[in-house]
């Protein structure tokens, strides 16, 4: 067993990645399949309106020009090669290139995103220690309870009730957007009141997993022999709980914090849509309702890359973390 | 001098309440998630045929009214029943879940038991296949799949079902190559069993158990999804209305300050899956009391 060196680090990035090629390329050829072989015609839908009263002899044209009569594994060829080079293609909703819109939106979501994890952590190992301390106690009941129910709740209901309460009962903070209506600047402060609800909600619900992980983390933790041997040298129970309880029990939260990034994305894809906030999960929805393939696809590959990251960061969290495990074994 | 115990010992120790106490609290919660799903059985199965009002029923000069003595869960903006427009929409959302949850257990059970049994090339390749689905995350995977069909409630099952088998898949797995070793599966192969025979007849009435409890636990997961996709208007078409669709169609009265057509339908969401969880947990506990945590299998 040796100590984690960041060339070990640098092994597993390295395998890990040798390991995302072949997935991405299996997931994005996928995703070209699926649309060969669903009924979406890429003729109409970039036609749009106009391909109704267009006659024939235009839409082949169309059809030529957009390669649609090619097999599917050309097309998908084709837009691998190019988005290598940079260039997802045009977006027809939003009428921009695909990498600009993902880079213009991408900011917004990863703001939205940030705060909220950050929260979800900060109040869920709190929490979860709060219950920990004393398992079966009152004050772990209500804890682990509301944590089920929580969990149990879908986010965009959770995201309607605190838009009903906060904004339009209380009053105290705006229901929507990312800055005031009529505003033409984007000003900090503003952005961070808007930011508030749809950060706290996607919180609350990202808090269940963390709020259970940390308590049963720490509940065994305090069963285990550093902590008896901690108290029988006499710690108060305040260094006890925080000083050794909880850092060995953070450790099983340091893996969740990566391979939470799925329910992440889902979580904002509804909380954005909610909220119109203008990030890049809404505008996944937008290319959905009216199919912008060119965007949905460049979509579906950034999420598994940030999944494929997550879980990556998760594997170096923990070896970083723990001495007992070794970046070899991961 | 005694040597008195330390009287409020600051933290409890590790282990939970034994005796009549826990006894107590695990009835309990049996007991109220049995209630509770016997409940939406019989509302679901028995409601619609029996009770001969039509949910659909437009009564403009009683919209928006607030839960009361006449309308228990209140009206929408057509007047409509609420109580009745949410026991006809579990019943879409649990029909839908429900077959999704089956098609997807069928599905992670054929795909876990050939891994398990083709072994070496074939198993290696199946089991990346679901290492690949599961790194799309599923709700994206859902909304593709339905943009690509357009709603309607077969895309909405299809692509609930194709993101639901993977644990099912790798847990049948697990369990036929555990079953695979033991002395049974050698007398099979001995007395001259073919392949297929061993899969059919041997394995897969042993994984049965435990591919039922993953399909009954991913059922609240599938209403989820479907309530998901409906919500953001790609589930299923307005005149199935599902929880899900409710919720959706209640956006423009909750602007107006009206809770009750949003808080009813999620209501109808959360507490069947607080009692499934609540089974399942009970269940759990019984065939390993051991088990410490609710997080693990």
């Amino acid at each position: 067993m040796t100590a984690p060196s960041a060339r070990d680090a640098a092994r597993l990035a390295g395998r890990r990645l040798l390991y995302a090629v072949p997935l991405l390329l299996t997931v994005t050829f996928a995703v070209f399949a699926l649309a060969a072989a669903s009924p979406f015609d890429p003729v109409r839908a970039y036609a749009g309106t106009a391909g109704l009263s267009a006659d024939q002899e235009t839409l082949d044209r169309l059809a030529e020009n957009l390669g649609a009569g090619r097999p599917f594994a050309a097309r998908w060829w084709e837009w691998l090669t190019a988005a290598l080079s940079g260039d997802l293609g045009d977006s027809t909703v939003f009428r921009q290139p695909v990498a600009q819109v993902v880079a213009e939106r991408m900011v917004w979501s990863a703001l939205l995103c940030a705060t909220a994890f950050a929260a979800a952590v900060l109040l869920g190992t709190a929490l979860g220690v709060l219950a920990a301390r004393r398992p079966g106690s009152l004050t772990d009941r209500a804890v682990t309870s509301a944590a089920y129910v929580l969990s149990a709740a879908p986010v965009f209901w959770i995201a309607l009730l605190a838009v009903w309460l906060f904004a339009l009962r209380l009053g105290v903070l705006p229901a929507g957007g990312l800055t005031d209506t009529g505003s033409e600047t984007v000003d900090p402060a503003d952005v961070a009141r808007h930011l508030v609800l749809p950060a706290g909600v996607l919180a609350v619900s990202q808090l269940p997993w963390f709020v259970l992980y940390v308590r049963q983390g720490v509940t065994d933790a305090l069963a285990e022999d550093p902590v008896r041997g901690a108290r029988a040298r006499g710690l108060t129970e305040r260094t006890v709980l925080l000083g050794h309880a909880l850092r060995s029990g953070l450790l099983p939260v340091l893996t969740l914090i990566g391979t939470r990034v799925p329910e992440l994305i889902t979580g904002a894809l509804l909380v954005e849509t909610v909220f119109s906030w203008p990030g890049i999960a809404a505008a996944t929805v937008s290319a959905a309702t009216s199919v912008d393939f060119q965007l949905l696809a460049a979509l579906t590959a950034s999420a598994t890359v940030a999944v494929l990251l997550g879980n990556l960061l998760a594997d170096l969290l923990t070896g970083l973390t723990d001495p007992r495990v070794s970046f070899r074994d991961l | 001098m005694t040597c008195d115990a330390p009287t409020a010992l600051p933290t409890a120790p590790a282990w939970r309440p034994a005796g009549p106490a826990r006894r107590s609290w695990r009835t309990l919660r049996v007991g109220s998630s049995a209630g509770v799903l016997a409940a939406v059985v019989v509302a679901v199965l028995v409601v619609p045929p029996l009770v001969q009002l039509d949910q659909q029923a437009v009564h403009l000069h009683l919209k928006l009214r607030p839960p009361g003595l006449d309308h228990p869960f209140g009206t929408d903006e057509l007047g409509r029943d609420l109580l009745l427009r949410c026991v006809h929409g579990l019943r879409v959302s649990l029909f839908v879940g429900v077959s999704a949850a089956l098609v997807a257990a069928v599905l992670g059970t054929a795909v876990g038991t050939l891994a398990a049994t083709l072994g070496g090339w074939a198993d290696r390749i199946l089991m990346r296949a679901v290492d690949a689905v599961a790194s799309v995350p599923h709700l994206l995977l859902g909304v593709f799949v339905v943009a690509l069909w357009r709603p309607g409630v077969l895309p909405v099952l299809l692509s609930i079902a194709a993101t639901h088998w993977l644990s099912t898949a790798r847990i049948v797995r697990a369990e036929v190559l555990s079953l695979r070793s033991r002395p049974f599966v050698d007398a099979a192969i001995s007395g001259g069993a073919s392949r297929w025979r061993i899969a059919v007849r041997h394995l897969v009435p042993g994984v049965l158990p435990q591919a039922g409890l993953a399909a009954v636990l991913s059922v609240p997961h599938a209403m989820w999804h479907e309530s998901a996709l409906s919500f953001l208007g790609l589930g299923l078409p307005t005149h199935m209305a599902s929880l899900g669709n409710l919720i959706e169609d209640a956006r423009g009265s909750l602007l107006a300050g009206q809770w009750w057509p949003t808080l009813f339908p999620g209501l109808f969401l959360v507490i069947p899956t607080l009692a499934v969880a609540g089974l399942a947990g009970a269940w759990r506990e019984r065939i390993n009391p051991r088990r410490r945590s609710e997080l693990t299998l």
